[in-house]
Parts: C-alpha cells; structure tokens; sequence
C-alpha cells in the first residue's frame, strides 16, 4: 500500500541481467520492480544486487516470492548477491535461500548462472 | 557506518523476528494446544503445495477516527479480540512482538477443530506480519498493515499463500477458500466496529499468482495439522482414562 522508495536499475551481463537494487524495498516498490523484471525480458538468469539496499520489509519479502514465481514460469534462475548479514539471516527465516541462489559476489553469481 | 546505515540497522533489528531453525512455545496458555507447533519449521509459499494465491482485504475509515499508526498499534495490543467468534488466538500478552510465536485454535469447515500456530515475523508501526509454520492450512505470511490516503485510513489484510497439502488444497477448493474470505472480512468489520463504523465495508480482491501445484511437495502431509488433531481429539477418550488412573495412583 505504500509508496516506491527503492530504484532497480538494470544491466546486461552476456545471458543474465542485474537488477541492482537501492533504498527500501516495500510492497510498494512492486510497480518499479515488476517493470525492471519486463525490462530484463528473456535473460536465463535474473540477478539481484543487494550491495545498496537500505531496508527491507516484510512486503519486499512477499515481492520477491512473486518475482520468484515469475521467473520459474519462463525457467529463467533467481541469483542474487551483496546480501548483508542480517537479510542473510532473513532469508534464511523465510526459507527464500533454499529457491533464490545466494552468492558473495557478482561473479560468483554470473559464474553459477552460466552468464560469464 | 553512516547515520542512514545506522538507523537502518537499527530498524532491522527492532522490526524483523531474530533467525530461529525451528519453532518454539515458552509458554501454552490454558485452551491451547501445543501439538503442531513446537519443533516445527517456518514456510513460505515456496515450500507450498497448492495454488499460490495473494489475497486482499482493505476496509476504510475515515482518517479523523483513527491514523494509520494508531489502528496497527490497537490492532497488534488486542489482534485476538478481533477474531472472529470460536477461533482462538494464543499470543503474548503484551501483544504481537517480532519473533513471537502463538498458538492457534481454528474452527474448520464441518466444525472441525485444528490446532496450529504462527510466528510474528515482522513488526513495526505501520504493518506486521504473521508466517505460518509446516502443517498449517497454508505456507505463507499474512500481512496487516494501515495507510493514510485521501483522507481515510486503509486498514488491510493481505495474504500470500500456497495450501500446504494435497489434503488442504482439497479443503480450499471445497469451500476453504469462501471460509477464509470470511474470516478475514469478519476481522476486517471487527476493527472497523471498533474504531466506530460497524458497517464499514470490506473489499476483497484475490489474484492467483501460480496456478500449478507443486507436486514435489505431497509430502508436506506428513506434517498436516489437520491429520494430527484429528488423531489427538480421537485420542482424547484415552488421555482421560489414562489420566484417571495415573491421579487414583498419586501418593496422597
């Protein structure tokens, strides 16, 4: 119900993209995210960065799931990368880790996305 | 760490339940029913069998009886009361606090009674929410959040979720769903009563976000909170005695 305040800008790397990922992701970033997703069209692997993320609530959580769904549907792989500590252990809580692919770096991730 | 990195820390650490690998009661309240709570594992829709659906409830009141943070605040003190009648909610006194877990009593369809519980995952002043542990109806998290818009408070109640089981998938389909729809619009009329406008209507809107089961997960059955309490009122006859005859042998 509330308003954006995150940005997803996205990036081309060889088969996958990079969504990075800035300020709070709430359920109201579901607009921006989704039509980040779109811009990301047929890539084998979406790749999320998570290196400038502020904050994160529940509903960014639930957004993620979606994004989760959406992206199985076209067998596109969830990666993601530059998770602090803290959302590592949320992760975890919710048990996102054991679908969305989490790795240290980018390259780790584009590595296990097949992308380098 | 800067001063935004800080207060950011800060409120993660306040508004997010700590990381926990399985579920544990402190306490069972008398009513309650600990037998499909403890020991077990949170999930998410992702680990889910059935549909995956996203349902909301919002209702609207207007913003001079209450503000957003105002209702979330007497929504989580009293979350129990708003309930609707023969459902029972086992949470800490002091209301929903992030990490805590309480026991539910559920009255099913064919009045069926079920035991099961939730963890508060998330808390703060504008939303919480509650996740479902393995065995429950549903994997997945209802969110209640509150929001000023046009003059009027949105108090909402969203849920994403995937029925646990073929069992309850089956219990979705034959009128779960219409049940449920019905809870929570009866939560949703008993905040709006209680902030003055008992006839405040409810909009529901229900959205299938994954249409295919995922059948790798049948065996959530083996956790089914249903199956299990079941079992434990038919076992009931048998405690009875048993505790009979354990009382008539206690040294007096």
């Amino acid at each position: 119900m509330a308003e954006a305040t995150a940005t997803f800008e996205v990036r081309r790397q060889g088969s996958a993209c990079i969504v990075d990922i800035r300020g709070d992701v709430t359920a109201g970033s579901e607009e921006v995210l989704m039509s980040a997703y779109e811009e990301a069209g047929d890539a084998k692997a979406i790749v999320l960065n998570f290196s400038e993320l502020s904050y994160m609530n529940s509903g960014g959580i639930g957004l993620l799931v979606t994004l989760l769904v959406r992206a199985n549907r076209r067998s596109q792989k969830l990666l993601a990368f530059g998770i602090s500590d803290h959302y590592s252990q949320i992760f975890e809580l919710t048990r996102l880790d054991e679908a969305i692919g989490i790795h240290d770096t980018e390259s780790d991730a584009l590595a296990a996305a097949g992308a380098t | 760490m800067s001063e935004v990195n800080e207060k950011a820390a800060a409120r993660d650490a306040t508004n997010w339940a700590k990381k926990v690998s399985t579920l544990n009661v402190s306490e069972v309240p008398e009513g309650a029913i600990n037998i499909n709570v403890e020991g077990k594992r949170l999930a998410s829709p992702i680990q889910g069998f059935g549909k995956m659906w996203q349902k909301t409830y919002q209702v609207r009141l207007p913003a001079e009886k209450v503000s957003a943070t105002d209702l979330i605040a007497t929504w989580k003190l009293r979350f129990p009361d708003f309930w609707p009648e023969g459902n029972a909610f086992y949470g800490a006194l002091t209301g929903i606090e992030p990490g805590e877990v309480a026991l539910l009593n559920m009255t099913l369809p064919g009045k069926m009674k079920l035991s099961t519980g939730v963890m508060v995952l998330y808390a703060d002043e504008e939303s919480f929410t509650l996740m479902t542990p393995q065995g429950h109806m549903f994997a997945g998290w209802i969110t209640f959040s509150a929001i000023e818009r046009e003059g009027e408070t949105v108090a909402q109640a969203q849920v994403l979720m995937r029925a646990s089981d073929p069992i309850f998938e089956l219990g979705l389909t034959m009128g779960g769903h219409k049940q449920e729809d019905r809870f929570w619009n009866q939560t949703l009329s008993s905040v709006a009563a209680h902030f003055g406008e008992p006839a405040a209507e409810v909009d529901t809107k229900v959205v299938c976000v994954d249409s295919k089961r995922q059948w790798s997960k049948w065996k959530n059955v083996w956790h089914s909170s249903a199956i299990r309490s079941t079992l434990y009122m038919l076992g009931a006859p048998v405690r009875g005695i048993k505790g009979l005859f354990s009382s008539s042998r206690a040294p007096a």
